[in-house]
């Protein structure tokens, strides 16, 4: 071959390169794209349905039309929701239900995980292994004779529990204390020794090392924690179930349920929106937060 | 400014004894130097000084207060640590100040003592930076101010330059004895770094499996160390040791090497080695830097070595030849110019006046 | 460590007495006790407490006023509903365990497969069904699964196929169960194990390619051995939860038709809470006990032999 004819034999192949991807990658990475977007839709349905059912009119809902599209969008459904005194206060039930049990579950974990993380003491590694046994008994198991026992209560001191919301305060920590300390112990231990050590020599006592060097070094994980408890306790629905009945005593999803639905009459343009507004305080923090939400899921298994 | 003793402190990890019953007086303002290999026991010694660990027999003892059972905080100690340890998430104006601000310290007086540190140590700039902003030797600095401006009695370094490159090193083991110079504070200084301690120390304390080798100036170590382990561990390249005959003949003693080599003893050494002639598991001793090639202007007692050599390492300043007597590997150093290659048939000249003769069972050096 | 720190003083002779309560305060196991107290309590008193409470519930009668001992347990294994809920239970729960560990894995790989920047977005979006409350994406369920109004029945339609009775039929209903089980926590899956994919190196997998290892046998030999651990613990846990769920069901299916899809946490519901028989109602969830101690024991023996790893 002469020189000339392996410089065109060369040409071809260098035009076709492109980028540094070989042909085989661009079709892995056609496919992955094409499958991502099968399983989107299959993930992405639902909420993206609910959208549309909530700005339909009843008589659309009815009307049988298409389903998958709104003819006649309406913000009808969210006016009557957010300005109905009875949904506003199932909102303002599970907001203030939450934001009292993620305060109460950090004040228990943080020193919990602390102490077993960092002091050894008789006993703290079957405490912490225990710990995280204890989340692996499910509420299902509990609620009867938590309920039994709310019940004798009532009998013996007169202090009504049933159907009280804040009833839900003492109940709702037992879900989300165990994961949240196994959550910060794994962060606390993986805090270098020799920075306690520093703290001390610098003077510190235990509580000034806790709040002063730990919490914030750690606070990537205290977010993580606190985003768990605030989602575990927003979604809750057996305990209020089980243990709150009074409409006005009802948290979100308990509320929705019951209280949407009268008798056979399911007024589906409204319990989307209800369902849709009561799903919105977990997907906005999600979408802000992602990160912190996805390292509080991860950190419980992969840090064991 | 303190005086720190040690008497018979002794350190058990469940089984094993860390530290065997050492006693140690180290003087006001006096700069101390604890070395020795990994697990010889120096860390813990000196995390007991500090408080960090418990001590399982024995006194420490703090311008005459036992304080065995004085929490750290309380013994006006201040700790530079291997890996820094700096807060994170302070800059480093708030990592030097923690302690201070602990204290309640008042404002002024805490910029101050910052301020004045980060002058003596050149980090000025780097006040309001983070940690992870800056680099390796900039850290250590900043983890010597925060122990500078608490202004304690004792300054406690546990290995601070092992994770620094060696360039670095050299810098800061100079930094740190300009500084010593400027804040007269005792200090108790562990490396396993033989040329940080000879270069830092007003006197070195070598410690092997626990106990303490030898206790002395640098010079002490250098040209009389009373074991084995002290006479290997100090100099750089190692002491060369053969195995070796005390014999006499003509009245004279001599050091035989093997068939070959026989060197003669000096004359002022003559009564302190005579009760070992004929003695088994001698072993000699002798610096490389006094094993050099043959000069001529007539040096007092030398013996001279015959050897063909194996390997040259040229340093620029000097040449390590490399050779073995009778199996054992011998180092030497001569001049650079002195032409030397491998395989070359080559006279040595063995400095005697520096030699050293070990009992082989015991380790000490007679 | 820094035991030493808060230890009181051990030397003969030094009078003691009037530091004691000061001591004592300051001991390091004091302190690290009084901190985890409130942990402890918790769980004392509101899960191991009513744990076995839930034991001795289960022997009385209706009433509760009478010790029946086994009596509650022999009723149950009477009837046959008590063995479709056994069965229901635990089909839903590997059933959907299994899908959700595939489906999961294989988003996975896929969303590691295209460049990192575009990751985080897929990623995002994929997760949506887990952020969602599962009481509210049920509801959009069972609106989805309308006998009137379903709109997959519309989609049926369009292609001539005769509509699905989702939450009417007992075997349809069992399927729609599951699937929504798997919707609501596949994304988990895809979580963790994109996380494990992450944490392998990729020098492994380009050492293997210059071996001559094709796709599959990278996985087999590479990915899946490596991920074993996350695959196991996620599994199991995965089960835990999936066999005690409540909402899915109680909304969805309320049990129906006919008791088809009963589990037992919604059965126990019917029985005790709804039916007023709260003995009963214990004996039912009491049964989940063996699946759940044996699920536990696995994942101890997980972490402690990841624990000695480690070491």
């Amino acid at each position: 071959m002469t020189v000339a004819s392996l410089a065109t034999a060369e040409r071809p192949r260098s035009r076709r390169r492109y980028g540094s991807i070989s042909r085989d990658r661009r079709w892995a990475l056609r496919w992955s794209y094409f499958f991502l977007a099968l399983f989107a839709v299959f993930f992405l349905t639902p909420p993206v349905y609910m959208l549309i059912t909530s700005l339909k009119t009843s008589a659309e809902i009815s009307a049988a039309t298409n389903p998958w599209w709104v003819f006649h969008p309406t913000l009808g459904n969210y006016l009557e929701l957010l300005t109905s005194s009875q949904y506003l206060t199932f909102f303002r039930n599970s907001a203030l239900v939450s934001v009292i049990v993620v305060t109460i579950t950090m004040l228990i974990s943080v020193p919990a995980a602390f102490a077993l993380s960092r002091m050894r003491f008789w006993g703290s590694g079957a405490l912490a292994t225990g710990v995280f046994l204890t989340y692996l008994i499910p509420e299902t198991l509990l609620f009867i004779p938590l309920f039994k026992m709310f019940a004798v209560f009532h009998e013996v001191t007169g202090i009504q529990l049933i159907n009280r919301w804040w009833v839900l305060l003492i109940l709702y920590p037992t879900l989300t204390v165990p994961f949240c300390t196994w959550i910060m112990i794994g962060y606390f231990a993986s805090i270098p020794k020799e920075l306690d050590e520093a703290a001390l020599m610098d003077g510190a006592n235990y509580r000034q090392i806790l709040t002063r060097v730990f919490i914030p070094v750690a606070l990537p994980g205290l977010i993580a924690a606190t985003i768990f408890a605030f989602t575990v306790s927003w979604a809750q629905f057996l305990y209020p179930l089980a243990f709150t009945t009074s409409t006005d005593q009802l948290v979100l999803p308990v509320g929705i349920i019951t209280s949407l639905i009268k008798g056979d009459v399911f007024n589906w343009g409204q319990i989307m929106t209800g369902a849709l507004l009561g799903a919105a305080p977990p997907l906005i923090i999600y979408a802000f937060l992602m990160d912190y939400y996805i390292a509080g899921l991860t950190a419980g298994a992969t840090k064991g | 400014m303190a005086q720190v003793s040690l008497r018979k402190v002794v350190k058990r990890f469940d089984d094993t004894e860390a530290v065997r019953g050492i006693d140690l007086d180290i003087a006001d303002k006096e700069f101390v130097v604890l070395v020795g290999p990994s697990g010889c026991g120096k860390s813990t010694t000196l995390r007991m000084i500090a408080g960090l660990e418990e001590v399982s027999a024995g006194e420490i003892v703090v311008d005459g207060e036992v304080v065995n059972d004085v929490p750290p905080k309380d013994r006006d100690m201040a700790m530079v640590f291997q890996n820094y340890a700096l807060y994170p998430h302070m800059t480093v104006y708030e990592n030097m100040s923690f302690g201070l601000r602990l204290k309640h310290y008042p404002k002024d007086e805490i910029a101050r003592r910052v301020t004045e540190a980060a002058r003596i140590l050149d980090i000025t700039e780097l006040l309001d930076r983070k940690p992870r902003q800056l680099s390796g030797g900039q850290r250590q600095r900043v983890a010597m101010g925060r122990a500078i401006v608490r202004n304690p009695r004792v300054f406690l370094f546990d290995e601070p330059l092992s994770n620094l490159d060696a360039k670095l090193r050299v810098q800061m083991r100079t930094e740190i004895k300009r500084v010593h110079q400027k804040v007269r504070t005792t200090t108790v200084y562990v490396t396993h770094d033989q040329v940080e301690a000879m270069t830092l120390a007003d006197r070195v304390v070598v410690m092997n499996r626990g106990t303490i080798e030898q206790i002395g100036t640098p010079n002490d170590l250098y040209h009389a160390p009373t074991t084995r382990f002290v006479a290997g561990f100090i100099g750089s390249p190692a002491m060369n040791f053969m195995p070796c005959r005390l014999e006499e003949a003509d009245r004279a003693l001599v050091i035989r090497l093997s068939e070959q080599i026989a060197l003669p003893v000096p004359d002022t050494r003559a009564a302190r080695y005579s009760p070992h002639v004929g003695r088994s598991g001698l072993i000699f001793g002798l610096r490389p830097e006094h094993l050099t090639e043959a000069r001529s202007n007539g040096e007092r007692h030398i013996g001279i070595i015959e050897a063909v050599l194996e390997v040259t390492e040229p340093l620029g300043m000097e040449t390590l030849v490399f050779f073995t007597i009778d199996g054992v590997e011998v180092c030497g150093r001569v001049h650079p110019n002195a032409g030397v290659r491998e395989g070359l048939h080559m006279k040595l000249a063995a400095q005697l006046d520096h030699m050293h003769l070990i009992d082989g069972a015991s380790g000490r050096v007679l | 460590m820094v035991d030493a720190a808060l230890e009181p003083p051990t030397m003969a002779g030094v009078p003691r007495r009037r530091f004691g309560l000061h001591r004592a305060m300051q001991r390091k196991s004091t302190i690290a006790f009084a901190m985890t107290l409130p942990l402890i309590l918790l769980i004392a008193l509101l899960v191991i407490y009513p744990a076995f409470y839930s034991l001795h519930l289960a022997t009385l009668n209706k009433s509760m006023e009478r010790f029946v001992g086994f009596g509650n347990f022999l009723f149950l294994f009477r009837r046959e509903t008590f063995w479709m809920v056994v069965k229901q239970s635990c089909i839903f729960a590997i059933t959907a365990v299994i899908f959700k560990a595939i489906i999961g894995f294989i988003v996975a790989h896929f969303v590691h497969n295209i460049p990192s920047k575009g990751q985080r977005k897929w990623r995002g979006m994929l997760l949506v069904p887990w952020v969602i409350p599962p009481a509210m994406s049920c509801l959009c369920w069972l609106w989805l699964f309308d006998p009137s109004y379903s709109a997959f029945n519309w989609i049926l339609d369009k292609f001539s196929i005769s509509p699905i009775a989702w939450t009417g039929d007992a075997y349809w209903a069992r399927f729609s169960v599951i699937l929504v089980n798997v919707w609501i926590g596949a994304p988990f899956f895809m979580i963790m194990y994109l996380a494990a994919l992450k944490s392998v190196p990729e020098q492994l997998y380009e050492a293997a390619e210059i071996d001559g290892a094709n796709w599959w046998q990278r996985m087999w030999y590479i990915t899946l051995p490596m991920m074993r651990n996350i695959i196991a613990i996620t599994a199991l846990f995965s089960l835990i939860v999936t066999f005690a769920n409540f909402d899915i069901v109680r909304i969805l299916t309320a049990g129906g038709p006919i008791d088809h899809t009963h589990v037992f946490a919604t059965w126990s519901f019917w029985l005790g809470i709804q039916g007023g028989d709260i003995p009963l109602g214990a004996s039912v969830s009491l049964f989940m006990l063996p699946i759940l101690a044996v699920a536990a024991v696995f994942i101890l023996r997980d972490i402690h032999r990841r624990g000695s790893e480690a070491s």
